[in-house]
């Protein structure tokens, strides 16, 4: 079970301001371990945000993207106290989903 | 569909590094640290740390929370900064890591060698001792650095480890202080701090534990002083010993006075 993403999320003047702090390997697959062989590529491969169940950001992602990846991004039209949840999915199926409120 | 405005940044290591003419690679640095510090993957290790702390783990299936970092029972928030010093129930100076193997041996009932088995982390194989000491250093965030010294062996320890600092010995004759007693000198690109002035022991000290993003690991200071020895080509420096508590007294009490200000993130 992959560790617990950390989010932040504030209202400005109407715009909502999002940091998600994701814990992932990021393996590219081209990297070789000790013994010499292939380390097989371990990535997210999509991202989604939604506010109130409607998407926001939806992003695909690869394997060019850093180890434990931070991303921020702004939306607007959310209230303090709305439900924002985050999903990644990686290449090997495992996925997870964290959920905060608008703060 | 409703049609939202968003602008999406991912910060990827070293895609955020404007690259301009004029400025300095002190600042071009500086900056790059800057953009990197507004996600700094070190919160996950002190989100695991936090749980660790409370889990019930070991033979006695108890929690770390009656654990006495200096500050009484339990007591977390600060106690860093005052780390390393006297224990009475020990009876020798400790610094966080030896405490947290007294902790884990006496409260969770692990022996020595099954709470040491993993010091340093590397990959998913993570080390209970980064992320405890992630959480326990994340709250003495702005705690001024209050190394007491009160107690004989803490002197002893302090005396011991300036000693180590200005040893020279192993294959290249080297010794911490070789590399860390002149002003402006670095390694490649990396700054080296001057440990014989107080900015320099105080920035150095204050900024551990910190995430590598070269590593894409959280590392503490205890790693450093192992690095440093790797570096120097000296032994290993046993973990939680005599030699590694002593080192530690020394460069923290010589930060006294500065805001504690870590975890960090470092290149």
């Amino acid at each position: 079970m992959a560790d617990p993403m950390r989010i932040r999320v504030a209202a400005r003047d109407g715009v909502v301001n999002v940091k998600i702090l994701m814990s992932h390997e990021m393996e590219t697959g081209q990297r070789k371990d000790g013994a010499g062989k292939l380390v097989s590529a371990h990535y997210i491969s999509k991202v989604t945000a939604t506010h109130k169940g409607q998407t926001v950001l939806s992003a695909e992602w690869g394997p060019a993207v850093a180890k434990n990846p931070f991303l921020e991004f702004n939306f607007k039209g959310g209230q303090k106290g709305d439900k924002i949840a985050v999903t990644w999915e990686d290449n090997k199926g495992e996925s997870r989903t964290d959920e905060t409120t608008i703060n | 569909m409703i049609r939202r405005k968003m602008a999406a940044t991912v910060l990827a290591a070293g895609a955020a590094l404007g690259v301009s003419a004029q400025s300095s690679p002190e600042a071009e640095i500086a900056k790059y640290r800057e953009a990197l510090a507004a996600g700094n993957p070190a919160e996950l290790w002190e989100a695991r740390g936090e749980a660790l702390w409370k889990q019930k783990r070991g033979p006695k299936n108890a929690s770390l929370e009656a654990c006495d970092l200096g500050k009484g029972a339990g007591a977390v928030k600060g106690s860093y900064a005052e780390l390393p010093r006297y224990f009475a129930d020990a009876n020798r100076v400790m610094d966080l890591e030896t405490r947290l193997v007294h902790c884990m041996t006496t409260l969770q009932g692990f022996r020595v060698a099954d709470a040491t088995k993993r010091v340093f982390g590397a990959g998913t194989n993570r080390s209970d001792f980064e992320s405890l000491a992630a959480w326990i250093t994340s709250e003495s965030k702005g705690v001024t650095m209050n190394v007491a010294l009160d107690h004989a062996k803490e002197r002893e320890a302090y005396q011991l480890g300036e000693k180590m600092f200005y040893f020279r010995g192993g294959p290249h004759d080297f010794a911490c202080a070789t590399c860390h007693s002149e002003s402006g000198k670095r390694i490649r690109l990396q700054d080296l701090p001057n440990l014989t002035e107080k900015a320099g022991a105080q920035l150095a000290y204050t900024t551990w534990p910190a995430y590598r993003v070269s590593q894409g690991e959280l590392r503490t200071f205890q790693w450093r002083l192992n690095d440093c020895f790797r570096q120097q080509r000296f032994p290993e420096l046993k973990f939680a010993s005599e030699a590694s508590i002593a080192l530690t007294t020394f460069l923290a009490r010589n930060a006294n006075g500065a805001a504690f200000d870590a975890p960090a993130i470092k290149r």
